[in-house]
């Protein structure tokens, strides 16, 4: 239970998927304009990326483990989190039209975020068991919705604060960004797996 | 609410959150009484001079009008008539800059004076308890009375309210730190202000009337006091001084501790306030029978040799009454209307006095420099937090600063800008010298505009699904209304009967009939077109009204092309005049094709008025070898050429030159 | 052999989750399009046409769609910085087919031009011209859109556009834009 306890902990803070690995950046500055919309993002993309990472873990396990077609782990990957996106995106839409107002427009940008295929690929060669699997994406969405709507947050303010004008616009979220990291990167040591 | 009363007659009072403590510049005037002034030589009255909408014109340029006669007129609640100040000649109607922070014009009236001061014929009423309720709700509405403190709202509108009424607030504060309007007008006129509140006091039959008045005006709290000491109901209060305690909120709180929800009258909690200055207006207008056409302005300032209270008559150009109050000449004026606090620079001096103008400041530079002199001397914010100390509504002035700055509208109503009051407390302690309320200023309007562009876009998407829907209702019923009619015919021809064959041969007889007056007209054409009937006049009307507008739009492209081809129009109109609406759309159509290659040939517009196309003729042929294009050239050829063609063949056809045609043409031309 | 097999399980996991998500689009189809709705709240509404749409809302559905959200002569910046906000995209400049200039403007007709031809009130897509045959039009000015569909049609080029005229009603508090006449 510990282990997993810390498996998550450390996927969160210490090895955070935006300001530690560097993965899905797009999102991180693209969506990250108004909290609104990040939170939108941060719930979709914890969903998604929850599931995709225990589907491919299932179908590598299963099905490309058992044939040796290790090699195929990237293509296949690709296919099960569209598909995760796509089947969403239908039951959101049908089920409730609130949460598909909220997090429609972001839901096809999952696919191409980088982190879900990270997370995928990352279970793999850490080789996490089943439950680890499930684990690690949950905590690496986490982490991502964390800094995402932190980050969401502290444009907000930056939008109508005095900024010198070279800086305006994403030269200063870049400058924050790299802020975040740098913070983040306190937790280095936290947690010892 | 016993306790209320308890408290207030205690002297105790409840408090609002922040406010400021600017300088006192009261003692300039506060020790003159208020002086009549001479009645200047040309008086405007702005139309609308309050809240709301302004009233309908019931005058005319040049006509005379008598003191106190009603100049607008409507039945309109939130419209408030006007009234001659004095008597004279309406020597203008037209827009002049009005007493509004934009400098903007609105329509207003000149009035000349003619020095007699004639009244009109006045019913002045000796005993007030013979007037009901509405008799005197009348009274006040035709008088053209609006709340006289700075807002303006129509009193009519306040006072026939139908809410329970608790408190009668009478707003004697005067927190601003120049005015003393109210002041003086308390000390020298306290009766008829006790006469004002009697009146309001019998339509509205409040339990309680409070005047509220700030601690640093003794005198008329003794002058106040003496006055209601009979009338157990009045309570005079009397609170500290504290800007701005005169806000209708802020009072509200203060002296019942109750707090204004956001977008809610006063009326629903069962207060109405009224501004001492109108009590006595009200007096005047119900008792004397005069109307709202004077009032109390202070003219302060330091710039100023005789600062003082004057009777000025609404209408009055600042600028006279600045001169009479000794102001220097000079180059560079900075007036304030409205007190330092809430009031705004106006652009020129010839802003008139108008119903809401309680004071007018001159002051000097050191005092308040112009914002028209200098430049901004705003630095950025430094976060002090200032000013959400002492903003009276409580909220985050910083914050909404920087969301206007943003335009983030959303953010800003989430703020609550809309409940800010426009104090100006939070620009005035401000250390980085921010005109907050400036933005905040800009800020409403915009969010006013965007609602209002907001509700006509979903207007227009209304209408215009409804133009749709009601375009494919029509198509279908016409659809079905042919198809069963179609089938109906069918139905008939199939059906074999006798009256089915006359019926067919009624047809083929028709066709026969249409035929035969085809001929026939072919060969009466002529003759036709010799005894012109209604019709033909109509239908030529018509066509010199499409001639008219394209010699208009040809005079305005000056296209050489095009010139030649109305040449040859003209040629065909006047040579051989034809009424026939046919050669006439012939020659359009040519025109237009020639108008079109020569649009897309760019050539040269030369410049030439609306002379006559005579005039243009000549031009053109001057011109017509500097045209190289040869495009245009070709084009205007072929549509001559056509010209022609349709000019023989009217030639041919009309035997004999009708008059009409010849007396039309000149007036194509005149346009 | 081991190419095979990997064409054979990718192509069979494709068909696999190809009928998933074909089933899915059955079960869990929805009518209308919440997206052109939002577009289509966010668009001005004058129905003018100069997107090649004709009206608002069919062009709001081509945005959903993919159509490029810089169209909008009459919005204008504003609204398409409104729908690259809604869309998540970055605001493009708006289409250089298109005047910049979308200050409001009313139509008006000229009245002693008008020859009563009825073609500018089947032009007006919200009703907003009164007339009928033969008779003189006019422009129910609160309903205009400033559209501009109407100048186009008229035979007689009897209508123009005015722009709105600045009031204290509406007027913007640009306090240095202000006229300053300091007399003497």
């Amino acid at each position: 239970m510990t282990d997993y306890l810390l498996l998550l902990v450390g996927t969160v803070l210490v090895n955070n998927f935006v300001l530690v690995k560097f993965l899905g950046l797009c999102p991180f500055m693209g969506v990250s304009s108004r909290t609104e919309t990040a939170i939108g993002m941060s719930f979709a993309t914890t969903f998604v990326m929850t599931i995709a990472s225990l589907l491919s873990y299932i179908v590598n396990t299963y099905i490309l483990v058992p044939l040796g077609l290790e090699y195929l782990t990237t293509m296949m990957f690709i296919l099960v989190i569209a598909v995760v996106v796509q089947f969403t995106e239908m039951v959101v839409h049908k089920t409730s039209a609130n949460l598909y107002r909220l997090l429609g427009i972001f839901l096809p940008l999952i696919t191409t975020n980088c982190a879900v295929l990270g997370v995928a690929l990352l279970n793999i060669y850490e080789q996490h068991n089943f439950l680890e699997s499930i684990v690690y994406g949950f905590g690496a969405a986490v982490g991502f919705s964390l800094v995402l709507i932190m980050f969401s947050a502290m444009r907000e303010k930056l939008a109508n604060a005095d900024i010198p004008k070279p800086f305006k616009g994403s030269a200063i979220a870049m400058i924050t960004a790299g802020l975040m990291s740098l913070a983040f990167m306190g937790f280095t040591g936290l947690v010892k797996l | 609410m016993g306790s209320v009363i308890e408290r207030i007659k205690r002297g105790h009072f409840w408090t609002f959150h922040g406010g400021i403590h600017p300088p006192e510049q009261k003692f300039l005037t506060t020790d003159k009484p208020i002086r009549a002034v001479s009645i200047p030589e040309q008086l405007i009255l702005p139309l609308q001079q309050h809240i709301g909408i302004s009233a309908d014109l019931q005058v005319n340029v040049g006509d005379k009008v008598l003191k106190g006669q009603a100049l607008t007129k409507s039945t309109h609640p939130m419209a408030v008539p006007i009234h001659a100040p004095t008597s004279g000649t309406i020597t203008a109607i037209k827009n002049a800059v009005i007493a509004h922070p934009s400098g903007l014009s609105e329509l207003c009236l000149f009035i000349t004076p003619d020095g007699e001061d004639r009244w009109r014929e006045r019913k002045i009423c000796t005993d007030l308890a013979k007037l009901t309720d509405n008799d005197l709700i009348d009274k006040i509405s035709s008088a053209g009375i609006s709340g006289m403190g700075g807002a303006g709202f129509p009193t009519q509108v306040k006072v026939s309210t139908h809410e329970k009424i608790k408190f009668l607030i009478i707003n004697a504060a005067e927190c601003e730190p120049y005015i003393t309007a109210d002041d003086l007008l308390i000390r020298e006129h306290s009766p008829s202000i006790l006469d004002g509140i009697n009146i309001l006091d019998s339509i509205l039959s409040p339990e309680h009337i409070l005047i509220g008045i700030e601690d640093n005006k003794p005198e008329a709290i003794k002058v106040l006091q003496q006055t209601t000491a009979n009338n157990e109901k009045i309570q005079v209060c009397v609170l500290p001084t504290k800007y701005p305690t005169g806000g209708e909120k802020q009072l509200i709180q203060i002296l019942t501790g109750q707090e204004v929800p956001a977008g809610v009258l006063p009326s629903s909690l069962g207060i109405v306030m009224q501004n001492i200055a109108t009590c006595f207006a009200i007096a005047d207008a119900v008792i004397n029978d005069i109307p709202l056409i004077k009032r109390v302005v202070t003219v302060s300032g330091q710039a100023l040799q005789k600062p003082q209270n004057v009777w000025s008559l609404l209408g009055t150009p600042v600028g006279y009454l600045l001169e009479q109050c000794g102001y220097p000449n000079k180059d560079k004026k900075h007036i304030i209307m409205g007190g330092p606090m809430m009031g705004y620079s106006l652009p020129t001096d010839q802003v008139p006095v108008v119903k809401t103008t309680n004071c007018i400041l001159a002051p000097s530079e050191i005092e308040i420099s112009s914002p028209y002199s200098t430049g901004t001397r705003e630095v950025e914010c430094i976060r002090c937090g200032q000013c959400s100390d002492v903003c009276p509504a409580q909220l985050l002035p910083q914050e909404l600063q920087w969301s206007a700055k943003a335009k983030d509208h959303q953010q800003l109503n989430k703020l609550n800008l809309f409940d800010c009051i426009e104090c100006g407390a939070c620009a005035y302690v401000c250390p980085s010298q921010i005109p907050l309320v400036n933005y905040y200023r800009i800020a409403k309007s915009e969010i006013r505009q965007q609602t209002q562009l907001d509700i006509k876009a979903e207007h227009a998407k209304v209408r215009f699904e409804a133009r749709k829907e009601r375009l494919t209702r029509d198509k279908i019923a016409r659809e079905e209304k042919q198809r069963a009619a179609a089938a109906a015919r069918k139905a008939r021809m199939n059906s074999g009967t006798t009256e089915a064959k006359s019926e067919m041969s009624a047809v083929a007889q028709a066709l026969a009939r249409v035929k035969a007056k085809k001929a026939q007209t072919k060969v009466q054409a002529p003759i036709n077109q010799e005894t012109p009937t209604a019709n033909v006049a109509q239908k030529s009307q018509v066509a010199a009204a499409i001639a008219r507008a394209k010699a208009k739009k040809l005079a305005a492209q000056q296209n050489i092309a095009v010139e030649k081809t109305i040449l040859v129009d003209q040629n065909t109109d006047t040579s051989k005049p034809a009424v026939d609406k046919k050669a006439k759309i012939a020659a359009a159509v040519a025109k237009a094709k020639a108008r079109k290659f020569a649009d897309k040939a760019h050539v040269k517009n030369v410049n030439v008025d609306d002379k006559p196309i005579d005039d243009k003729v000549e031009q053109v042929s001057n011109t017509e070898k500097t045209l190289v294009d040869k495009k245009a050239k070709i084009a205007a050829a072929v549509a001559k050429a056509k010209a022609r063609k349709l000019a023989e063949q009217q030639a041919k056809l009309a035997a004999t030159p009708s008059n009409e045609i010849t007396n039309e043409k000149p007036k194509s031309e005149s346009t | 052999m081991t190419t095979l097999m990997a064409i054979i399980v990718l192509g069979s996991m494709a068909l696999l989750f190809g009928a998933i998500l074909g089933f899915a689009s059955v079960k869990f189809h929805v009518e209308g399009d919440p997206l052109a709705e939002q577009v289509d709240a966010l668009l001005p509404q004058t129905q003018c046409g100069q997107c090649g749409y004709p009206g608002c809302k069919p062009y709001a559905e081509a945005v959903a769609n993919g159509e490029a959200i810089n169209k909008c002569a009459p919005g204008g910046e504003d609204t398409i910085k409104k729908i690259a906000d809604l869309m998540g995209v970055e605001p493009p400049p708006l289409d250089e087919n298109h005047d910049t200039d979308n200050s409001p403007t009313v139509a008006f007709i000229i009245e002693e031009d008008c020859i009563g031809c009825t073609k500018c009130i089947q032009a007006c897509p919200v009703d907003a011209i009164l007339g009928t045959t033969k008779q003189m039009h006019t422009i129910i000015a609160d309903e205009c859109t400033g559209c501009d569909l109407c100048v186009e049609p008229c035979p007689v080029d009897c209508i123009v556009m005015i722009p709105i005229a600045k009031t204290p009603q509406n007027w913007q508090w640009d306090l240095n834009n202000i006229p300053v006449v300091q007399l003497d």
